[in-house]
């Protein structure tokens, strides 16, 4: 059987709304519960955490450009440079690194 | 009127940085979608209803796969899971009174960096801060994919890797300042640091989608996290991470 790709971009499109949408719309009070409340205002942290470490190191080619854009962006955030900044702090510690990398090999 | 275009403008600014990165990736994303069949146009509409890296990525390969709709529901349900955390996470920032439009839309808009942002301002949520970081970001995205389907390898291998990394320096930006200033937080984003590198050495989970071990590990470590440490206050104002000062949103 073949299928209609714009079938399969519908089916992934509703689900994927359905996903976000549903609890915004449902959850209309403040939870009350301390243990809901004190899990919801740890998750951002820890799935950003999560999904920063390891895949940082694997993103580029070479994973120690990744340990160094993650260190140098680690210590620009503590200093309080704004997000811009360490967005692309991050991508010239990764360029730079690679470069002088592939140089001497 | 006036504070909701001020709103407005800094989601666009903050959101230009988020753009630029999925831009890259969506770029390496079409990459896939073409040697799925998609066509630049299919890749665009994708980008726009589904916006999400690991989410799409699924779906381009079920797409390859030739499988049933139904595998395809599954895999974004697994796939996209964190996007329900981030939601309910959301829905506790939003103003009780807020209408089912901006209730809709601000959840449409949910992607990791979206949610990141909008979950990082003072005081209640603010709709037009959210629609004004979509408003950029999911057009960057959705070109993105188009022009990878299009164009395949324009883009300079180095450039694309210094690129990839783009979003890891924005994770970063949010959840160090709020580690400095809580040190719950600090504690817990340095445990979650260490035991998902554990989990990615550990060939066991090898099977595992990373998508799923996020949504896993974020249940885990936050379940555990809201045991040990309890939040005491009921303001939200526990929630200030940014340094800039923020007006507080009426809806």
């Amino acid at each position: 059987m073949t299928h209609n790709i714009y079938f399969y971009i519908l089916t992934a499109g509703i689900v994927s709304t359905l996903i976000r949408v549903l609890p915004l719309t449902l959850i209309r009070r403040k939870i009350k519960n301390p243990f809901i409340r004190s899990f919801l205002y740890y998750v951002p942290y820890v799935t950003l955490a999560v999904m920063t470490f390891p895949a940082i190191i694997t993103a580029p080619q070479i994973p120690l450009a990744g340990i160094a854009a993650l260190i140098v962006g680690v210590i620009a955030a503590w200093k309080g440079v704004n997000m811009i900044g360490i967005a692309a702090l991050c991508c010239g510690v990764v360029f730079v690194c690679e470069n002088v990398f592939l140089y001497f090999i | 009127m006036n504070r909701h275009k001020n709103g407005f403008v800094n989601g666009l600014h903050d959101g230009l940085p988020i753009a630029l990165g999925y831009f890259a990736v969506a770029f390496s994303l079409g990459i896939v979608a073409r040697k799925a069949g998609l066509t630049p146009v299919q890749g665009f509409i994708s980008s726009v209803v589904n916006h999400a890296s690991a989410g799409e990525y699924a779906e381009f390969t079920v797409i390859m796969a030739n499988a049933s709709y139904l595998e395809m529901a599954f895999v974004i349900l697994i796939t996209n899971i964190r996007y329900l955390l981030m939601s309910c996470s959301l829905s506790q920032r939003f103003a009780p009174n807020a209408s089912l439009f901006h209730r809709f839309w601000v959840g449409f808009g949910i992607t990791d960096e979206i949610f990141g942002i909008s979950i990082a301002r003072a005081g209640s949520l603010d709709p037009y801060y959210t629609y004004g970081a979509m408003s950029i970001s999911i057009p960057g995205w959705a070109l993105g994919t188009a022009l990878g389907i299009t164009a395949g390898n324009i883009l300079p291998v180095s450039a694309v890797s210094a690129l990839s990394v783009a979003l890891y320096g924005m994770f970063v930006a949010i959840i160090i300042p709020a580690a400095k200033n809580n040190k719950v937080i600090g504690g817990v984003v340095s445990a979650s640091f260490v035991i998902s590198f554990i989990v990615s050495e550990i060939p066991l989970f090898d099977h595992v989608s990373d998508s799923m071990k996020i949504s896993l590990l974020t249940v885990l470590i936050a379940g555990i996290a809201a045991a040990l440490f309890p939040i005491q206050d009921k303001d939200d104002d526990t929630n200030t991470l940014s340094d800039e000062e923020v007006p507080e949103y009426d809806a």
